[in-house]
């Protein structure tokens, strides 16, 4: 089983040369970490800033420089700011290539839910539904059940929707999975998960080959 | 030159009044005019209607506006960091309208532009767009989303001049050059206030034009949020 820290390396390796990468809270901002140094890479915040950097040293901390996370953050050479309406340009105009995010529940036709538990928590849904709606490759980094147990991974989302039929690829704690026209297909199982937990951790359709390789991170 | 400055805070929010709606600009606690809403906590303005990025922490920002009830209803992309927030919402004593924050941004872009809507992608299939018109481009559906409709502006900068021209700091730009003459006035604090021609033209990033009023502000708190830092 992989932990948050496992499943942020398994995404960098999706991270390719030349790209422009959205990262979103949580798991997603570890995936920055684990990107290969040779690779010529730039993280976007939607808040207004390519380019971001690690977390500064303590006596480096400007307020006035943070993600969208609200993490104080720094900048790498080459880096730029820009307002929101820009940010979002970039978004909304397929400029960013790849776009990293949590969600609560993901269907099998790709729908993802993670803004708000009526009646529970209502956060909003921030930047995350202007990324879903444009983004033409989305990947979710989640945990493949709630804390209850249950599935995250099911036939249709249960919770209010965030977007439809967006998301190309899931990370979970158990496994790979890609989104396709029939459901969930295992592509990777995380090491020392069995093919059959993951079937039980799943309630959308899964569809499983023979061979299922383990998850490799280095 | 029109000179756009004014002696301080009070006069700058002057014909502010109950029940008027207001943009502020800042991404949580970066970029947010401080000065102008501990003015709005003196004023004591009631009912009003704050289009926002996100509605402060309970102790700062426009937390302080919601402590007093100052504020009827919030138009945000996220309020996930004010607990009293999630109390006034939850019980209906506040009104809450949560929009993507692309279409936050191009709503503020769209009024300072002189566009009275745009289509958006964001939010077709969920409940944002429920009520909504919606329309067919190129095989993807978009969603009609009108422009605000402000009477005031409130934004803070890290440079001015006294013809209203801005400079921004980091990601303090944020909503505020977004917000900048998308009400029917916008007033700019500002941490250094310089006479015209102080200003390289080239650096300028919002025009005087959009401003009507500019002030010094003294004092930034400038809270930090999540204190993140790498260890030595």
């Amino acid at each position: 089983m992989l932990d948050k820290n496992g499943i942020a390396k398994r995404i960098a390796k999706e991270v390719k040369d030349g790209y422009y990468v959205n990262l979103g809270i949580g798991i997603p901002t570890l995936v920055a970490n684990y990107v290969n140094k040779d690779l010529s890479v730039e993280f976007q915040s939607e808040n207004g800033v390519l380019g971001m950097g690690p977390f500064p040293f303590d006596d480096n901390v400007d307020a006035d420089i943070i993600n969208a996370g609200k993490q104080t953050i720094t900048t790498l050479p080459g880096a730029s700011f820009f307002d929101s309406a820009m940010s979002f340009s970039m978004i909304r105009g397929k400029h960013v290539d790849l776009t990293i995010l949590g969600a609560m529940e993901v269907s099998e036709n790709g729908d993802i839910a993670n803004w708000k538990i009526p009646g529970k928590m209502v956060k909003g849904m921030g930047g995350a539904m202007d990324l879903v709606a444009s983004a033409e490759n989305i990947i979710v980094a989640m945990m493949h059940t709630n804390k209850k147990g249950e599935s995250k991974l099911l036939k249709r989302c249960s919770l209010p929707l965030t977007g439809l039929g967006c998301v190309k690829k899931i990370v979970t704690n158990l496994a790979v999975l890609e989104v396709t026209k029939e459901g969930f297909k295992l592509l990777e199982r995380a090491p020392g998960v069995s093919v059959q937990k993951i079937k039980e951790s799943t309630v959308g359709n899964l569809i499983v080959d023979s061979e299922v390789p383990e998850i490799r991170i280095s | 030159m029109i000179n756009k400055k004014v002696r301080d805070v009070t006069n700058a929010l002057n014909g502010i009044k109950d029940n008027m709606t207001i943009m502020l600009g800042g991404f949580g606690l970066c970029g947010i005019p401080e000065k102008s809403i501990e003015e709005l906590v003196k004023l004591k303005v009631k009912g009003l209607t704050c289009i926002s990025n996100n509605a402060g922490v309970d102790d700062f920002g426009l937390g302080l506006l919601l402590k007093d009830h100052q504020i009827k209803k919030m138009i945000s992309s996220y309020v996930g960091e004010n607990n009293e927030f999630e109390r006034q919402m939850l019980s209906g004593e506040l009104q809450v309208e949560l929009l993507p924050q692309g279409t936050l941004a191009e709503l503020c872009r769209a009024a300072q532009a002189g566009f009275p809507a745009v289509y958006t992608p964001a939010g077709f299939g969920t409940e944002v767009a429920d009520g909504k018109e919606s329309r067919e481009f190129n095989g993807k559906m978009y969603i009609l989303e009108h422009a605000f409709n402000a009477d005031f502006s409130i934004v803070k900068a890290w440079k001015g001049d006294e013809a209203g021209n801005l400079i921004f700091k980091g990601t303090a730009r944020n909503f505020n050059p977004n917000m900048c003459g998308a009400a029917s006035i916008t007033v700019a604090e500002v941490e250094e206030l310089y006479p015209v021609g102080a200003l390289d033209p080239n650096e300028i990033h919002i025009p005087g034009i959009f401003v009507q009023r500019i002030f010094k502000g003294e004092n930034y708190q400038k809270r930090i949020e999540q204190r993140t830092i790498t260890q030595r």
